[in-house]
């Protein structure tokens, strides 16, 4: 290679990073400046001890961590984990067979399906839960059909339920199942089940053996997408579990906001962002093990 | 002799086009069949007919087992035909390793543990493939995965196996290499191949039989050395081999162009507008004597053969001839053509091509 080759080779090379720096920049430098910023903020302000008026002082504590532990705590982490589980694995059952069934429609219908789906997104998340409240209440049109129909006596307490709750969650993130699934489940190669078919497997085999596993990366994805944000929502338990419901997000919300305790609200907060990784660290390792890219050679 | 695969006047339309127009084809028990013929001839839907994955809106197709009892394949899903399809992607499961894969035929008809293993260990043998049975497709190369899609099919033990363009995505080394080993394969293992390919040397250097297909008719039906030499049709001629095909007439006096008239063979009794098939190998290219003029254009040495391209006017395109040795003629030399009337075929001019 001549010199003026390897100049020229030099040039291209630096012009191709500086338009990677011009594309790639403005989004890396934002989401440096509102996210990893203050997550390392809010690292800092769990070792610290809280100030009277919010805020921290500078006195170093591994006290905050140990608050964690405590049974009151506790318990409001086992009520989130278990009213999220509940919202996932009804969002799992409802999402999937949407999703199966929207790949399954023609081109057209399934761009109008899928517009469908993220409908809602359009309006307004508040109002959409007080919607709920109108739906679920004593003298909504729930109870009042049920109780014109004669299938009760008198109203059923519907609002104000864990139950409410969940269907509350349920319906602001179906949409985030039925999206990844959808997607993952349109990226199987037909020609797999066809295979699968033409070895001997019915119908039901053929997505027990193959859509099933080779979707499993897409369902674990939504199932974190709706187990992640419904353990972090405090709107939904305030408005439609009328605050007798206490989760993880109302914790946070009210240890900056009520108790004025930034520190602890902090660890709160980094409990639910080191579940998120570990979920996604959980789901990209399952991935590969599906897909056979990162088993030990043989 | 019975045949263990009917084809009965099978059409299949998509929207406007007509991929299969009333196919009839019989496939013998043990013959190794090739269904020929460019993209979009329609091979591929009728492959596809006979394993159950398109429905024929008209016809039969039916599987004669050893005792002659016939089966109508119509009638029954695809996981219930005694059919195995090596499809052109391969479709190996990327979530299971090669023995998975493998044994997941045999696990549907519920065999017992043992005699999978047995079966998978047998035919894991047979491919070569014994030391790459815990790896998943994902880290094999192309040439064992191919390996891989047959030892799927066969280790079912199909009375019919039909394999979809089971070469072409190999490179030209190892597909030399897997055309040998599919044909002493077929032979081994006893079973009835159809293949599918556009590949004419593939279908040729593999095949008892072919099937030539065009715009979703079969063309023609016959062994590669009959295809070849005695082509039903101008489309057939065209398709199969290289040569010239010069236009003419059949008259009285026999097959005429360019003002003369020329040797040829008539199996069809063809009058009226007239093609003659001429292949390299049946040209003589000669100094003194021929029935065609003709000047040197072109000439090829190969080591072993020779090619000469030779202008004739009023003939588009060169006339070329194949011969034994080095190129006896220099270009731009004015020679005669000439060849015996039984190594060239007169058709029907147009026949074959694209129908109504």
């Amino acid at each position: 290679m001549t010199p003026a080759q390897t100049s020229e080779r030099g040039a291209s090379g630096r012009r191709a990073l500086s338009a990677r720096t011009v594309f790639a920049g403005p989004g890396l430098l934002y989401i440096t400046v509102f996210m990893t910023l203050p997550l390392l903020l809010i690292l800092t302000y769990t070792f610290f001890t809280r100030g009277r008026f919010g805020g921290v002082v500078w006195d170093f504590t591994l006290d905050n961590y140990g608050r964690a532990f405590e049974p009151v705590y506790l318990k409001v982490f086992g009520t989130s984990m278990l009213i999220a589980g509940i919202t996932t694995v009804l969002a799992l059952l409802l999402g999937y067979p949407t999703a199966y069934a929207i790949t399954r429609l023609s081109p057209k219908w399934r761009t109008v399906a899928l517009v469908l789906v993220v409908l809602p997104f359009w309006t307004n998340f508040l109002i959409r839960t007080y919607a709920w409240i109108i739906l679920l209440n004593s003298e909504g049109p729930l109870n009042r059909a049920l109780l014109d129909l004669g299938i009760i006596g008198a109203p059923l307490g519907l609002l104000y339920t864990p139950g409410a709750v969940i269907v509350g969650l349920l319906y602001a993130y179906l949409p985030l199942v039925v999206l990844p699934v959808y997607a993952s489940i349109e990226r199987v190669d037909r020609q797999l089940l066809e295979a699968a078919r033409n070895l001997g497997a019915g119908r039901a085999r053929t997505f027990l053996d193959v859509t099933l596993p080779l979707t499993l990366p897409g369902v674990m994805i939504g199932a974190i997408f709706v187990f992640v944000p419904s353990m972090g929502n405090f709107v939904v338990p305030e408005l439609l579990g009328g605050g007798k419901t206490v989760m993880v997000g109302n914790l946070i919300r009210d240890q900056f906001l009520e108790a004025r305790d930034w520190p602890f609200g902090s660890v709160i907060a980094l409990f639910v962002v080191g579940l998120l990784v570990a979920l996604f660290a959980l789901q990209a390792a399952i991935a590969r093990r599906i897909n056979g890219k990162k088993v030990a050679r043989v | 002799m019975t045949s263990l695969l009917t084809i009965d006047h099978v059409s299949k339309d998509f929207d406007t086009t007509r991929a299969l127009d009333d196919v009839s084809l019989e496939i013998r028990p043990n013959e190794f069949f090739a269904l020929l013929g460019p993209s979009g001839c329609g091979k591929t839907t009728l492959l596809r007919a006979i394993a159950g994955f398109e429905d024929p809106d008209d016809g039969r197709i039916s599987i004669t087992d050893a005792d002659g009892q016939e089966t109508d394949l119509l009638a029954l899903p695809p996981d219930k035909r005694p059919v195995n399809l090596m499809f052109q992607s391969y479709a190996l499961f990327p979530h299971m390793n090669v023995r998975k894969n493998i044994a997941y035929g045999l696990e549907r008809e519920g065999l017992s543990k043992q005699e999978i293993n047995s079966r998978v260990d047998e035919v894991l043998e047979t491919v070569g493939l014994v030391d790459k049975a815990k790896a998943r497709p994902a880290q094999l190369s192309g040439g064992q995965r191919q390996r891989v899609a047959l030892a799927r099919a066969i280790v079912k033990r199909p009375r019919l196996l039909l394999l979809d363009e089971p070469l072409s995505a190999l490179d030209r080394k190892v597909r030399a290499e897997m055309q040998m080993e599919l044909k002493r394969l077929q032979h081994e293992v006893g079973i009835t191949f159809v293949v599918v390919t556009h590949d004419q040397e593939e279908a040729m250097s593999m095949a008892d039989r072919i099937a030539v297909m065009h715009d979703g008719r079969v063309q023609q039906v016959a062994d590669p050395v009959t295809l070849y030499s005695r082509p039903a049709n101008v489309f057939v001629a065209d398709f199969i081999g290289s040569g010239t095909l010069l236009p003419g007439d059949v008259g009285a006096t026999g097959f005429t162009a360019l003002g003369r008239t020329l040797p040829g063979s008539n199996p069809s009794s063809v009058s009226g507008p007239a093609v003659l098939v001429l292949r390299p190998e049946s040209v003589r290219v000669d100094g003194d004597d021929g029935v065609l003029d003709g000047t040197v254009v072109e000439t090829h040495f190969y080591g072993g053969s020779s090619i000469t391209a030779v202008r004739v006017d009023g003939v588009d395109g060169p006339v070329v001839s194949r011969d034994r040795g080095a190129p006896r003629h220099e270009v731009g030399q004015s020679v005669h053509l000439s060849w015996s009337a039984d190594d060239a075929v007169i058709l029907e001019a147009g026949s074959g091509a694209d129908g109504p």
